[in-house]
């Protein structure tokens, strides 16, 4: 698609886009070469040798254990977190397109979460779950369940899980609301007239329409889950305990600034830039199709 | 309304309250806990009411930071948290409405290939190339500098999209007008370019302003010294790690105090908030 007439040609477009194009190189290309690079390279302890290895780096991450837990760490924490904020989000966007009175004050309070960043609610959250003094937490103790999510994996999964659904449900529903309130009146009202309740009309002719939405939330709370989490896990677990919260994102994180790994951080760099290609593909070939019925 | 069901319609004002209560409730802990002594604070069970230490605690660490944890006093954090936001919203705003212009309304040699090159930032997360970015700064000797906190967060595929896409949208008609009326291009940007975007420059921004505030991982890496820290990292610095006793109230003052700006931001701003998410996303 191009504008029918064009100005002339000459310094003026390069100029324009020399700022953008410079960060670009300096910031995004040169460093993602960089990772790309290194992760055919392994230095030795003292930085002076660096030799060229080909794929090693990467069957050696492929033979490591604490690496594929990792992986299977990911995949609990971002399904949880994706599936659990987009059924909430859509039962409350549901209830908010339905109730005349109050519905705007009602988005208002919900969507403000949004504001928070992740690594502050994940100390708001910690806070509430501390072991010691946490609220939340005594109030377990007095029912009899022992909680302390700095020993007990399943339970500092849980609290990431908690906190990032609570960052990450009003998004969802800023989403679908918008999409509920697209649906024209006349397609409710006519199945209304044929004697459909509230229930059979969402799930007959809303839930199908919002498919659209529904795919596009479910590949970014993906994207999400991945990569802006890091806040969350860094503040409230450190990715403990024994890595049960690990992400692949807090792993490069660990290896590369905390055990100076370079090879080896550098080739799970290259992996993840694989999956967030492979995520944003997915997402440009569908929402471009529009997934209807 | 197209028919009366009373009990559905309590049903989901009844699911509406209860999610804002349990949504707030976190925060209304935090502010609880931000109005107490700190003696107050060891004591068991917490309290549910606030206490009336709230104007000391906030004076506190607003100019003395948390003792012992080692940070700068809140309002430096804060500030550097805010010319840090507010860099990269004004710095990616003014590159992509600028490459984006180039775009569209050029025709050049190596169009294509400079728009690919920017579509490919989408996929190359700062989390993906931590390394090889910090050793880049590094090189470039911006470690805590508030260049090398926000110059690398500049550059945007979404907002050069965003504006590409709206400009496709202007008639063509006014670019011919104007060229008749003997403007040259920058001309034509200022006085109709410009003014046209006035709406979505503005949702941009409390999108970006928001996206720079709450930035966690790049200041962790590249900030060193407690008085370059944004008060996002600022507060966990203030949480050692192990049995180390925490100044749990001044801790949550000062979480009330970096969530306030941006929450802000989205109360009063709302529309355009709503508006730019739902655009940057398309």
């Amino acid at each position: 698609m191009e504008k029918r007439t064009q100005f002339p040609v000459g310094w003026l477009p390069y100029a324009l886009v020399a700022p953008q194009l410079a960060i670009t190189i300096v910031f995004f290309i040169w460093p993602a070469a960089q990772a790309l690079w290194q992760s055919l390279l392994v230095q030795d302890a003292f930085g002076i040798n660096t030799e060229f290895v080909w794929f090693e780096n990467f069957q050696v991450l492929f033979a490591d254990e604490t690496y594929l837990d990792s992986f299977r760490v990911t995949a609990v924490f971002s399904t949880l977190v994706a599936t659990l904020a987009f059924g909430m989000a859509l039962a409350l966007a549901a209830c908010c397109d339905h109730v005349l009175r109050g519905a705007r004050a009602y988005q208002t309070l919900i969507i403000w979460p949004l504001a928070v960043a992740p690594a502050i609610a994940a100390v708001l959250w910690a806070f509430m779950f501390n072991p010691s003094i946490g609220i939340l937490a005594h109030g377990m103790m007095l029912l009899g369940y022992d909680w302390n999510h700095l020993l007990n994996s399943g339970q500092a999964m849980s609290l990431v899980v908690i906190s990032a659904v609570w960052n990450r449900m009003p998004y969802n529903f800023l989403f679908f609301l918008a999409a509920l309130q697209s649906i024209p009146k006349s397609m409710i009202e006519a199945a209304a007239i044929d004697g459909a309740g509230p229930l059979k009309r969402f799930a007959t002719i809303a839930f199908p329409l919002l498919s659209p939405t529904s795919f596009f939330l479910l590949v970014v709370n993906l994207v999400y889950a991945f990569f802006d989490t890091f806040g969350t896990i860094d503040a409230i677990t450190g990715g403990g305990p024994m890595r049960s919260t690990t992400t692949l994102v807090y792993k490069v994180y660990q290896d590369g600034f905390k055990g100076l790994d370079l090879g080896g951080s550098a080739a799970q760099s290259v992996i993840l830039m694989a999956i967030v290609i492979a995520l944003t593909v997915v997402q440009f070939r569908y929402i471009e199709r529009k997934v209807q019925y | 309304m197209i028919e009366n069901r009373p009990g559905f319609t309590f049903f989901c004002h009844a699911l509406l309250i209860a999610s804002i209560v349990v949504v707030a409730f976190p925060l209304y802990i935090a502010f609880v806990a931000s109005t107490q002594t700190a003696e107050r604070m060891l004591q068991f069970p917490l309290p549910l009411l606030p206490g009336g230490e709230m104007l000391h605690n906030y004076a506190t660490v607003l100019t003395h930071g948390v003792e012992g944890a080692s940070t700068a006093p809140v309002s430096k954090m804060m500030l550097n948290s805010l010319v840090m936001a507010l860099t990269i919203a004004l710095g990616k705003i003014v590159i992509s409405i600028l490459s984006a212009f180039a775009i569209v309304y050029f025709r050049f040699p190596l169009k294509n290939f400079f728009f690919w090159m920017i579509f490919i930032t989408l996929m190359l997360p700062v989390e993906v190339r931590i390394l090889p970015t910090y050793k880049v700064v590094a090189d470039l000797g911006l470690l805590d500098t508030y260049a090398g906190l926000s110059v690398p967060l500049i550059a945007s595929a979404t907002a050069t999209f965003l504006f590409r896409q709206f400009f496709m949208t202007i008639p063509d008609e006014l670019m011919e007008a104007a060229r008749i009326d003997g403007a040259g291009a920058m001309r034509f940007f200022w006085d109709i370019v410009l003014p046209l975007s006035k709406t979505n420059i503005a949702a941009l921004f409390v999108i970006l302003f928001i996206y720079g505030w709450n930035q966690y991982l790049w200041p962790l890496l590249v900030t060193t010294q407690e008085d370059m820290y944004t008060v996002v990292i600022g507060i966990k610095r203030m949480i050692p790690g192990g049995d180390a006793a925490v100044a749990w109230n001044l801790v949550m003052a000062t979480a009330m105090l970096a969530l306030t700006p941006p929450a802000l931001v989205v109360l009063l701003m709302q529309r355009w908030f709503v508006k730019g998410l739902v655009d940057t996303e398309k």
